[in-house]
This record gives structure tokens, C-alpha cells and sequence, in this order.
């Protein structure tokens, strides 16, 4: 078959699964939430709710679309464009599983491996905040005004530290790949045994950049009415909510990829299983990783409170930046004692 | 002070270990997740119904005596006795050929209480000497308009085959304390419950 072809299957699957998880990710989100709570969450729809998500998304569609008279129409409607355009641009460069061999010929089940795949990762991160901020901006209204500009400096001030975090996971592996960082913790241990300090902070700026509980501040109901998404309504809500469950998948997707060592688990290699299957499998505990990390990401914001501005500030530029810098002296030291610089 | 469950707030400094804030997020983390595999508190309402207190005080029923007569006298005690003013009547006095319909020479051709202004309190029952008006664990239906909230006998009095029953309310105390009022019309009535009450 046509290598392109193949190419195009595999993108389309990973875009199938990405909006499916994401969608379940919603229905998880309120029975976790509900469970946390003492309650059973949704359970009319289908058996357990399941069907919840259909219903939810029957109802956004049949929603009345308002755009506002006021507002700059053009950059209202790109505002939720924007936010799940970059979303479901960043699963490109993630490494889903190993090697599958169809018919004689040989793919990765990553889309792109780009040598530059971190760097990547980063620029389309950091586009992100444009969709919420257009759309904040264009609604013109102070509330989704004050929301996206909270979230415009939330972004830019967690991605410095989340940066540094990550040069220094970039120094112990020496790549920028992401497919050759999970195949080196494949060889070795995983990489938060080397950086537990750098997964810390990577892990709380992740948070922080995919807008969750304790960092909603840009999207606060009981401060903002909704913050960056007030005037929203219909499908370009739904797309702007949509966004932020599929940056929570991806961003569990790299976190898994870059500290717990991707799709790899310990003793695969004994499991005496060979080509495909061991792809498959892998691919089994690739997720199961990352739908534990997004139960994580539900578990944490139905625990800890919303920070207050200037306590998100502090954190970041006082709390989070000198221990990303002092993680990077850390880790130069060490590999300098141990000569591998 | 009174519940002797007041506590002092020290405000004070944080300690380092407090400050880290990741000990507190952890304990937190874990309380909920505990939570996570509690049993749950919810009724799911139209299948399980949650029970209600047995003296559980809703929607009135105007009762029947034994051979189907409205046990109602339009005495007024019920109505001067509703510390809400929900309860107006008309009193009539009982026709030859009526028996069987109305217990008392004196009957009410209107019984209205007025479900917006009641606040269940149960003094109507209290005061009525005829053991004629009760409240029952029924729930009153929500509806549009407000003069549908205006009860009239239609939906106040028992219906013959349908027998609300009552004896949630008639507890022995209950029985006791009528019993001292001496009504001695009721004294059949309240005998015979007080021998069922006994053998309970």
C-alpha cells in the first residue's frame, strides 16, 4: 500500500480516538465528580450515562447560536477555530506505540517524528492561548476581556517554567525527538526517576496550561460568569469546552511520554511476545497510562480550590521558575560528577 | 459558646512544612479519593423512593367514619385553631335522608384550605374534637396556578372505597391526650383504637 495512504488512516484514527477520549472525557470528568462527591453522577442516558455525551452533544448542537452585535463576528468565530485547531495539532508528534509491520511493509504509529518534536510541541502550546484570547477579546465583553487576558499571562508565565523543566529533561536524554526520549526509557528507567523535581514542576505548569481546576482562573464562573467563553453559545462553546478536554488528553499523552517512559512498561521484552502484538499491547498501556493521568487531572479539581490571582503569580514567577532553574544546576552538576559532559 | 464547640483561631505564621503546601494537597487528594469508594448518598428518585418519618406531616385528609359518614361538624376549631388562617368552611345544617352522609346534624358544605398559606403544623388535627382531620404522609403536587392550590372538599375528603389511612398519627400518646379532652361522642371511636394501640 500507498505509504501515504497508510499515513492518512493512521492521522484519521488518532483523530477519531483524540474526539473520542476527549468525549468521554466529559462523562468521566461528572462521574468522577459525582463519585468524589458521594454521588452517582450521570445515569439516565444509556446504561451508567454512557450515552451522556451523545445527549450533551445533541443539545449544543440544537442550541441557539448567538453572536453578539457588538462583538468582531470574523474573530468570534475564529476564537473556538483556533482553541481546537491547536488542541488536535499537538498529538501529531506523540509516539502512540511502537512499530506495526501490514503486509510485508513497516510504520510507527506516530504521525511525525520531527527531530524537533519537543520545540514543536512548545510553539503549538503556546498558540493556544490566542484561540481564548481572540475569543476573549472579540466578544467585547469586560468579563470574557478580563478572562482572556487572565489567561494570555497564565499561559506565558507557566510555559517559561515549563520550558526550563524541560531543558533539563533535554540535557539527561540529549534529543529533542520525542520518539527517541521514549525508546531511551525503553533501555533505561523512566525519566522521572532522573528529573522527579523536573516532572513536578512540568506536571503543575500542565495544569496551569490547559486552563484546569486550580488554575481555571481564566474561566472562573464565580468570579467571571464563564470568563473568555461568556458570550459564547452553541457549538463555538462547545468547541472552546472540547479544547480543553483534548488538551488534557494530550497533555497526559506527553507527560506520559516524556516521565514514564511512553509506551514502554517493565519486562515487556519477557513477555516473549514479538512484532505487532507487543505493538499492540504497548499501545493498550500507552493509554491506560494516559486515561490514569487524566483521571488524575479530574481528581485534582475536584480537591484543591481555585488559586487567588496573585497567589497563581507568585507560584509561578517566585516558586516555579527558581526551582526550574535550580533543577537545571542540579542536573548539569550531576552529569558533570558523572562525566557525561 | 452554648454548644461548648467553639473553637480559637490562631493566626500565625506558617510553618516550612506548611508552606510547601504539598503535604496539604496530598492529605486533601487523599480524603477524596476515599470518598471515591464510599457508598453513595444518592436516592435515584423514581425508582427508590426514600421513606418517609412516620410522623411525617403533608397533605390533609377529611376522614369518613366506619359507615362512610363525613365525621366533620363545622365546629370552626381547626380553622381558628390554624395559626396560617388556611382553612375557611361553611356550615349547613343536615337534611332528613342525610344520615349516611354526614355524621352530625351539622356538616360542612364547603372545607377549603388554602395549601400555600398552610404550613403543616398539625394543629387542626389537634384541635378537632371529632378526629375528623388528619395529615398525611402524601406530598401536595406542585401545579401552575395558584388557585388550584385552594383544596375544596373534592380533594380534602376521603373517598368511600378509597380509605386513607391515618394511623401513623393516632400514636398512643396521641390517643392519651385526646382521651383527656372527654369528648364523650368520640369515646367509642377512641376506645376501640386504644385497644388495637394496646395489642400492637
Amino acid at each position: 500500500m500507498d505509504p501515504l495512504l497508510i499515513k492518512a488512516i493512521i492521522v484519521l484514527i488518532i483523530f477519531a480516538i483524540t474526539l473520542l477520549v476527549a468525549t468521554y472525557s466529559t462523562w468521566g470528568e461528572r462521574k468522577v465528580a459525582a463519585f468524589l462527591q458521594d454521588r452517582v453522577g450521570p445515569n439516565r442516558a444509556g446504561p451508567g450515562g454512557l450515552l451522556q455525551p451523545l445527549a450533551d452533544a445533541v443539545k449544543m448542537f440544537m442550541k441557539e447560536e448567538i453572536i453578539p452585535s457588538v462583538s468582531n463576528k470574523w474573530l468570534f468565530i475564529l476564537g473556538p477555530c483556533i482553541s481546537m485547531l491547536t488542541a488536535l495539532m499537538t498529538g501529531v508528534v506523540i509516539p502512540w506505540g511502537g512499530d506495526i509491520t501490514l503486509g510485508g511493509q513497516t510504520f510507527n504509529l506516530q504521525i511525525v517524528d520531527l527531530n524537533i518534536g519537543i520545540l514543536y510541541l512548545f510553539g503549538v502550546v503556546s498558540l493556544g492561548v490566542y484561540g481564548i484570547m481572540i475569543g476573549g477579546w472579540a466578544s467585547n465583553n469586560k468579563y470574557s476581556l478580563l478572562g482572556a487576558i487572565r489567561a494570555s499571562s497564565q499561559m506565558i508565565s507557566y510555559e517559561i517554567a515549563m520550558g526550563l523543566a524541560i531543558i533539563a529533561l533535554v540535557m539527561t536524554t540529549g534529543t529533542l525527538s520525542l520518539k527517541e526520549i521514549v525508546q531511551q526509557q525503553d533501555a533505561g528507567f523512566a525519566n522521572i526517576v532522573y528529573q522527579p523535581l523536573g516532572f513536578v514542576i512540568f506536571l503543575i505548569c500542565a495544569f496551569a496550561e490547559t486552563n484546569r481546576a486550580p488554575f481555571d482562573l481564566p474561566e472562573c464562573e464565580t468570579e467571571l460568569i464563564g470568563g473568555y467563553h461568556t458570550e459564547y453559545s452553541s457549538m463555538k462553546l462547545g468547541f472552546f469546552l472540547f479544547a480543553e478536554y483534548i488538551n488534557m488528553f494530550i497533555s497526559s499523552a506527553v507527560i506520559v511520554s516524556f516521565y514514564f517512559g511512553g509506551y514502554n512498561f517493565p519486562f515487556q521484552h519477557e513477555l516473549g511476545l514479538e512484532g505487532n502484538w507487543l505493538t499492540i499491547v504497548q499501545t493498550i498501556v500507552f493509554f491506560m497510562k494516559v486515561l490514569g493521568f487524566v483521571f488524575f487531572f479530574f481528581w485534582v479539581r475536584w480537591t484543591l480550590p481555585r488559586f487567588r490571582y496573585d497567589q497563581l503569580m507568585n507560584l509561578g514567577w517566585k516558586v516555579l521558575l527558581p526551582l526550574a532553574l535550580v533543577n537545571i544546576f542540579i542536573t548539569g552538576l550531576t552529569m558533570w560528577f558523572l562525566g557525561k559532559i | 459558646m452554648l454548644t461548648n464547640r467553639s473553637k480559637q483561631v490562631v493566626k500565625r505564621e506558617m510553618t516550612w512544612f506548611e508552606k510547601a503546601y504539598f503535604p496539604a494537597i496530598l492529605s486533601g487528594l487523599s480524603i477524596t479519593i476515599k470518598h471515591f469508594f464510599m457508598k453513595k448518598a444518592t436516592v435515584k428518585y423514581p425508582e427508590v423512593k426514600r421513606e418517609f418519618a412516620p410522623v411525617y406531616r403533608g397533605q390533609h385528609v377529611l376522614k369518613r367514619d366506619e359507615s362512610g359518614a363525613e365525621r366533620c361538624t363545622a365546629c370552626g376549631l381547626c380553622a381558628v385553631a390554624c395559626p396560617a388562617e388556611a382553612i375557611t368552611m361553611t356550615a349547613n345544617e343536615r337534611k332528613k335522608g342525610e344520615e349516611n352522609l354526614y355524621r352530625e346534624e351539622k356538616y360542612a358544605s364547603v372545607y377549603e384550605i388554602n395549601m400555600l398559606r398552610c404550613i403543616f403544623c398539625g394543629l387542626c388535627e389537634e384541635a378537632c374534637p371529632k378526629e375528623a382531620i388528619f395529615l398525611t404522609d402524601r406530598i401536595v403536587p406542585s401545579t401552575f396556578e395558584r388557585d388550584e392550590f385552594i383544596y375544596g372538599k373534592d380533594k380534602l375528603v376521603e373517598p368511600i372505597d378509597q380509605r386513607v389511612d391515618v394511623s401513623k398519627r393516632q400514636t398512643p400518646a396521641v390517643l392519651e391526650f385526646k382521651k383527656d379532652k372527654h369528648f364523650k361522642h368520640n369515646k367509642t371511636y377512641l376506645d376501640k383504637m386504644l385497644g388495637k394501640a394496646k395489642k400492637h
